[in-house]
């Protein structure tokens, strides 16, 4: 058994819920102990270090501060909340007058952060604790002729992330240690547009287009992604893009937990496949 | 004759340390002008003022232009710049700092419904220690376009069918304990 802090972050309790509920039973059949993180706050996603530095510093020092009393590696499923912990992590340690000023704003509430806490994206624990091959020999129900498109984003791979920036391989050989095909794709770790799907969506629609036109072109049934706001924009969204491209898009969208569970055996009801906006069920029928 | 002698450009000089006093902020001393940001933004082609000019502007001191534009409120965060940067500059920090500056001198467009966007979130997470993500959606369309809602409204009820928008704010029990320390930051005058 690993042990791990787990903080899931906002998202997903409420519009990634099928990432949320998915990692537990995943997780508990990889041997991996995710102890959620107790009364963990929001990270202060990119928003907050848009507003105000300082204020955004503190969301994510507060979790730092609950996350290093457990003494274990702190692990997220979402790639904006991993980002947006990670670097506040490394500020604090590059900052001093930053973080001196966190200290002094943590103390109100009797918290103390050292800087030793380990940020990781859960996609990055599977891909180096758990390994492709770990899984692999988990597989009951290998995933044969499926062609999945491995789809990145950017947070999961940049700044800061575990694997080539532009050229990723790890959710690859996930993929295909699932028995699945993972379709190679020009886009897979290009923007979809995050947020701006809410406050510029034709910007987004446009990015989000691209995208499923070049996964779509490459011979992909459906696309996985660890992202929940890659997952919003390219599942809850496609409806959108079709109505204003004129395309006629169906390809459902896992959350990379989802897909493995699938391959793990691990019934459709406990991975919430049914909250999916675009139906997986006809792709993924013969393996259920 | 007073009258007709030329200033000297304090402004660019507290442009450039506004910028620079924001962390993150500082390595745009290091700026060569290449262009690999404008080339790598997947868009670009919205801003004002793409990356490379903005960069530009805040070392020629072009302050309210800048501040006012759309520019950084494309920025979606994807990071390609930064991991391009010859220099290492992380130009997506540069713009997160502009945002900043923005909104700190009520400068901040209204032509990009961004800032009210992270205005919202901000506000959300403040006041349950967790985003409420519809509450925070209705404040957005409450504030910008009402009638943007009924565009979006097909969105919302297909979240809402498949059980991905509670009605409900999750409260954490510190709330409180996450005021004080964001009010204790506010008091010690943001990040310098």
């Amino acid at each position: 058994m690993k042990y791990y802090s787990y903080f899931p972050g906002c998202s997903s309790e409420a519009t990634a819920s099928p990432l949320g509920l998915s990692v537990l039973p995943v997780a508990k059949e990889l041997d991996m102990d995710l102890a959620e993180l107790e009364d963990w706050n929001c990270c202060g996603s990119t928003p907050f270090g848009s507003v105000d530095k300082l204020a955004a510093a503190c969301m994510a020092a507060r979790n730092l501060a609950l996350a290093e009393k457990t003494g274990l590696d702190l692990v997220t499923p979402c790639s904006n909340c991993f980002v947006v912990l990670h670097s506040a992590n490394t500020q604090l340690k590059e900052l001093p007058r930053l973080k001196e000023q966190v200290d002094k704003a943590l103390a109100v509430a009797k918290l103390k952060y050292s800087g030793g806490v380990r940020v990781r994206h859960l996609a990055e624990v599977l891909y180096t604790d758990i390994t492709p091959e770990g899984i692999g020999a988990k597989v009951t129900k290998p995933l044969k002729g499926l062609k999945v498109a491995p789809y990145y984003g950017c947070q999961l791979v940049r700044p800061d992330g575990f694997d080539d920036p532009e050229s990723p391989h790890s959710l690859d050989e996930l993929v295909a240690s699932l028995g699945a095909e993972a379709v190679s794709w020009e886009l897979k770790a290009r923007c979809c547009g995050s947020s701006l799907v809410m406050s510029e969506p034709d910007v987004a629609l446009e990015l989000i287009n691209k995208l499923l036109r070049n996964a779509q072109e490459n011979g992909a049934q459906c696309l996985v992604t660890p992202c929940p706001l890659c997952h919003i924009n390219l599942d809850v969204y496609q409806s959108q893009v079709n109505s204003k491209f004129k395309t006629k898009y169906n390809l459902p969208v896992l959350f990379i937990t989802q897909l493995i569970g699938v391959a793990l055996g691990i019934p459709a009801d406990a991975l919430a496949l049914s909250r999916n906006i675009v139906s997986p069920m006809r792709v993924l029928a013969p393996y259920l | 004759m007073a009258e007709t002698m030329v200033k000297a450009p304090d402004v660019e000089v507290s442009f450039m340390d506004e910028v620079c006093s924001i962390p993150g902020g500082e390595a745009i001393h290091s700026c060569i002008q290449c262009g690999m940001c404008t080339g790598s933004c997947p868009t670009a082609n919205k801003w004002d003022y793409p990356p490379r000019k903005a960069i530009a502007m805040v070392r020629a001191g072009l302050r309210e232009e800048l501040l006012s534009s759309n520019s950084m409120w494309f920025c979606a965060s994807c990071y390609t710049c930064t991991v391009r940067c010859p220099r290492d500059i992380k130009p997506a920090d540069i713009m997160h700092a502009l945002e900043i500056l923005a909104i700190r001198s009520g400068l901040s467009t209204k032509r990009s419904r961004t800032p009210v966007m992270y205005k919202c979130f901000v506000e959300s997470a403040k006041g349950n220690g967790r985003v409420y993500e519809l509450g925070m959606m209705l404040k957005l369309f409450t504030r910008t376009n009402p009638f943007s809602a009924l565009k979006m409204a097909p969105v919302g009820l297909g979240l809402f069918l498949h059980k991905r928008l509670p009605l409900r704010p999750n409260r954490i029990k510190g709330v409180g304990e996450l005021k004080a320390i964001l009010n204790e930051a506010k008091a010690l005058g943001g990040a310098k």
